[in-house]
Order: C-alpha cells, then structure tokens, then sequence
C-alpha cells in the first residue's frame, strides 16, 4: 500500500519556482531518499509535504488530498517534519521538548513509556533531560528533535539534512539510532539528505533531483556508486 | 518608623498595580514574543466597559467579571484580526503597531466617554487597619493579596499545564511547533485573551485611586515596562517582585532622599533600570538567553 504519494507537486517562494513537478512515492513501512544539489528542491519537497510552502499538483496522504492543509493539521494525520536546522525549542528543557511532541496526545501513561523510549534511542539525551535545548550540542540537538518527532506517535517521519554540520561519528550515531526506530517501529520515512551513502544506510529507494524535477529513481542497490548521483551532487 | 512602614505598605500596593500590567505583557511576550505597548490602553478600555455596567445599575463584582470576559474576547480578536498581519514580518513592526493601537483605544475612549476624570468604585473598603503600629488601608492589602494569588495562578499555567507550555512553544518557534501539531494561531488568541483579562483585573484595582480617564494607565505602562526588564522577560515571579521593588523604592526615595522629592520619583525606577541593564541585562531573574549554531 502507498502511504503518501506526490504527482507533479510545483511550489515557488514569490517569483522564483523551485519545485517544478515532482513525483514521490512512499510505501506503508518504507523509506525513501530524496538526493540533490544544493537548491535542487530537496528541503522545499518536504515543505510542500508539511503544509509550509504553497503547492500545486496532488499530494495524497494514506487515500486523502492534504495539499493546502495547514502544518498543524498535517501533524495531526501523523506526519512529523524534523526540519533542517533541527527546530528544537530552545528555551525548554530536553523533557519540556518531548512532551510538546507529543501534545496531540492525550495517553499521559503511554507519552511517559514512549519518552523512555526516547532516551534509551538517544542516550545522551538521559543525561540533559533537565537541561535547555539551547544548551545542548549539535548531535544532541538533532536527537531531541528526531525524539521530538517521534513523540506525536507519527506514521510517517520527514527528516531534512539531519547530518549537516555533526561530525561525522555523530551523524553516524544518529543515523543508527533511526535505523533501529525504523526496524523497531516500522515509521515510514522521507529522508533528505546531502551525503548520499549515510542515506543509503537507511533508505530502501530514493530519487535525485535537479532544478526541482526528478531525473533519477530508483532502488538504494541501483543506485549507489552511479554516476548520475555523483553528476548531480556536482552539478556537472 | 510608622512612616516607614506606611511607605513600603504603600509602595507594595502600587508595586501590584504595575505588577499586574507587567505580568499581562510578560504573558503576551512568553506567547508571541513581541512587547504590546497598547495592554495598559485595553485595560483602561475593559473598566470603561465596568463603569458604563455600573452606571446602568449592575453589581461592582459582575460588572468587573464582565468586563474580564470582554477583555478576553478582545484580546483574541486583536490578535486575530490585526497582529496576526504583522507576526510574521519584522517584529519591530508589530511593536509599533501596538503602539498605534494604544492611541487609537485612548482616542476612541476619549470621543466615547471624555477625557474628564470618572468616580469608579472601590471593591475594597476604604477602612485602614492597624499593622505593626500603623494604619494600613485594606485597599492596599487587597490589591497586594490580588496580584500574589494571580501571579501564582500564572506561574502554575506556564509552569505545570499543558497549555501553558504550548504558549511557550509557540513563542519560541512558532513553525516548529506546528510540527507538533499545535494549533499556533488559536494559542496566539488565548495568550493575548489571558494577557487583556489580566489588565483588566488591574485597571479595576486601580481606578479608584486614579480616577478613570483614558490616559489612566499610561504612566502605570511606563513603570510596568521597568519592571518587566529588571525582573526579566521570562519570570512571571520576577516581574511581580520587580514592580514592588519599584513601587518601594520610589516611595522612599522620594521622603528619604532629599533632592528626588516627590517632583524626581518617577526618575528612580530609571536609575534601578540603567544600573541593571549594565550589571545583568536578562533581568534580575530572567533566564540568558544563549545561542548555539
């Protein structure tokens, strides 16, 4: 079954049209790449998805249009956007983020077992649990916000570039501990990310873009080590 | 030493005036994070609203409730249907426009009611008891008690309720918390709602003793806004303790410090500020407010 599908999907910030009919194709447990060059629309594609950016073209979330819906009504069907830059509330505490999280929630015993979960996904985050999120490291910062997430109980996670600016260990950190949400929630995925072969670590397939148009798709074994991926990245 | 302890009783009691404007644009800046000039303006508007219900014969305590519930009402609608057009451009601009919105509300009063003085009544007997060998107006100990069990209620709503730590999410980051599914422009609404109910309990309480006139709170606005940066923006507890450090100060100051006088009083909750901004700008209980990339 699908879960969310995008057929010919435009978007543009004022004049500038960055998003010039993409198509994506997410299937009920699945995780798909989105790969690119900087300004290939990546970022704006999981905007569209959130409610975040004016869209035209179709996107269908388990059967219903949810084109035009507002980010919050959009969280409210189960989809949750980790955005670039990690959006982690940073006057709150690491405790006070998760449970905003989870705010559409109304199962206090369940939210307190699942931010248990949270901390044991991200252990480091144990140990700030009382502290701001402002305070927090990048890597960390980016664990609260993927734990953030997860909180809403979502069907469907959105992760923007959760590896830029971590060193490369931490990224590594991060994306194992997504793959083993992965495996142990069965969340589907939209995974945008600039290095290709940390995606491909957890994605099963992916599309690469360019000026906002899909020119590749295919399965991460298809796909790895080709050279459209690497023209692309280059923008040769 | 009776005098002493007038003073500071006294003090005390306007301290909570200015407490209770300062909590209301604490409450709006924790939810929206812009300074709304025009919350003394809407306060003077809401015991407009408890005068005109006195005057037709209601009970004082009703009319006042009514006039929170009009406050709330308010408060949403300007925040629906004027600020939500300038919350996401610059936030410099939002704040002018409160700024506007003071002097149209102050205009709007004056054309409706005049701008002459009004009697408005007590909710307080105007009796004075006996405390440490002075007398002491029930009045001041009303106010006092008023604004402490407020700023109890409003610590407890950011603190301990979901609700309250949605309005703090939202201030923050309102894109992100979106994210998490929460209804940003309903909870804009609630903040300015609770914020103009709050001036409007502190505009009752202070009627009496300025008279009403458009203008009532203006200077009040000015002391509040001292308050809210010593006590710093993000302590609801701060501001309160802030605005009664003021109140006191400036009454003794003016008996006890011979060249401020009644005439330079108004200077000193000035001098408190510049010494404060230099030695701890986040307030002398906000939080600092730290950046990483």
């Amino acid at each position: 079954m699908t879960l969310l599908e995008l057929e010919g999907v435009t978007a543009s910030y004022g004049p500038v049209q960055v998003l010039d009919g993409v198509s994506l194709s997410v299937p009920d447990n699945g995780a798909v790449g989105i790969l690119g060059a900087n300004g290939a629309g990546k970022t704006t594609t999981l905007r569209a998805i959130s409610g975040t950016v004016k869209t035209g073209g179709r996107i269908t979330f388990d059967g219903k249009d949810i084109r035009g819906l507002r980010p919050d009504q959009v969280a409210a069907l189960g989809i949750a956007h980790v955005p670039e830059g990690r959006g982690t509330l940073g006057d709150l505490t690491v405790r006070e983020n998760l449970r905003v999280g989870a705010y559409l929630r109304k199962d206090s015993k369940a939210i307190e077992q699942d931010i248990d979960y949270c901390l044991d996904l991200f252990p480091n985050l144990q140990e700030r649990i009382r502290s701001n999120a402002s305070a927090l490291s990048g890597g960390e910062q980016q664990m609260l916000a993927v734990g953030r997430a997860i909180m809403s109980k979502p069907r469907l996670l959105l992760l923007d570039e959760a590896s830029l600016g971590l060193a490369p260990s931490t990224a590594k950190n991060v994306y194992d501990a997504i793959r083993r949400l992965r495996v142990e929630s069965g969340i589907a995925m939209v995974v945008v990310e600039q290095n290709a072969n940390l995606a491909f670590t957890l994605v099963d397939s992916a599309t690469v873009l360019e000026v906002g148009r899909n020119v590749l798709t295919g399965t991460s074994a298809e796909l790895k080590g080709m050279d459209e991926i690497r023209r692309a990245y280059l923008g040769g | 030493m009776g005098t002493f302890v007038q003073l500071v009783v006294d003090g005390l009691s306007t301290g909570s005036i200015y407490a209770a404007i300062a909590l209301a644009i604490v409450l709006v800046n924790q939810a929206t994070g812009l300074i709304n000039f025009a919350q003394g303006g809407m306060a003077v508007l809401a015991v407009y609203v408890a005068w005109v219900l006195t005057n037709e014969g209601v009970p004082l305590i009703l009319a006042i409730l009514a006039s929170i519930v009009f406050s709330i009402v308010f408060g949403a609608v300007v925040e629906r249907f004027l600020m939500r057009r300038f919350e996401r451009g610059d936030p410099d601009t939002a704040v002018v426009v409160t700024i506007g919105l003071l002097t149209l509300i102050t205009g709007v009063a004056g054309w409706l009611w005049s701008y002459n003085n009004q009697q408005f009544p007590s909710l307080f007997p105007l009796d004075t008891v006996q405390f440490l060998g002075v007398s002491v107006s029930i009045r001041s100990i009303g106010n006092t008690v008023v604004i402490i069990v407020v700023m109890g209620l409003l610590q407890a709503l950011f603190v301990g309720t979901k609700l309250g730590l949605a309005l703090r999410a939202v201030a923050i980051n309102p894109e992100s918390a979106a994210f998490s599914g929460l209804p940003v422009g309903r909870l804009l609404m609630v903040g300015w709602g609770l914020a103009a109910a709050l001036g409007a309990v502190a505009g009752a309480l202070v009627a009496p003793q300025l008279t009403l006139t458009p203008g009532m709170l203006d200077n009040a606005l000015v002391y509040a806004l001292a308050a809210v940066i010593l006590g710093g923006l993000t302590s609801p507890v701060g501001v309160v303790v802030a605005a009664w450090i003021i109140g006191i100060l400036e009454n003794l100051a003016a008996v006890y410090v011979p060249f401020i006088g009644f005439d330079l009083k108004v200077a000193v909750p000035f001098i408190l500020l510049f010494v404060v901004l230099v030695v701890r700008p986040q307030g002398l209980f906000g939080r600092k407010s730290v950046v990483r990339v």
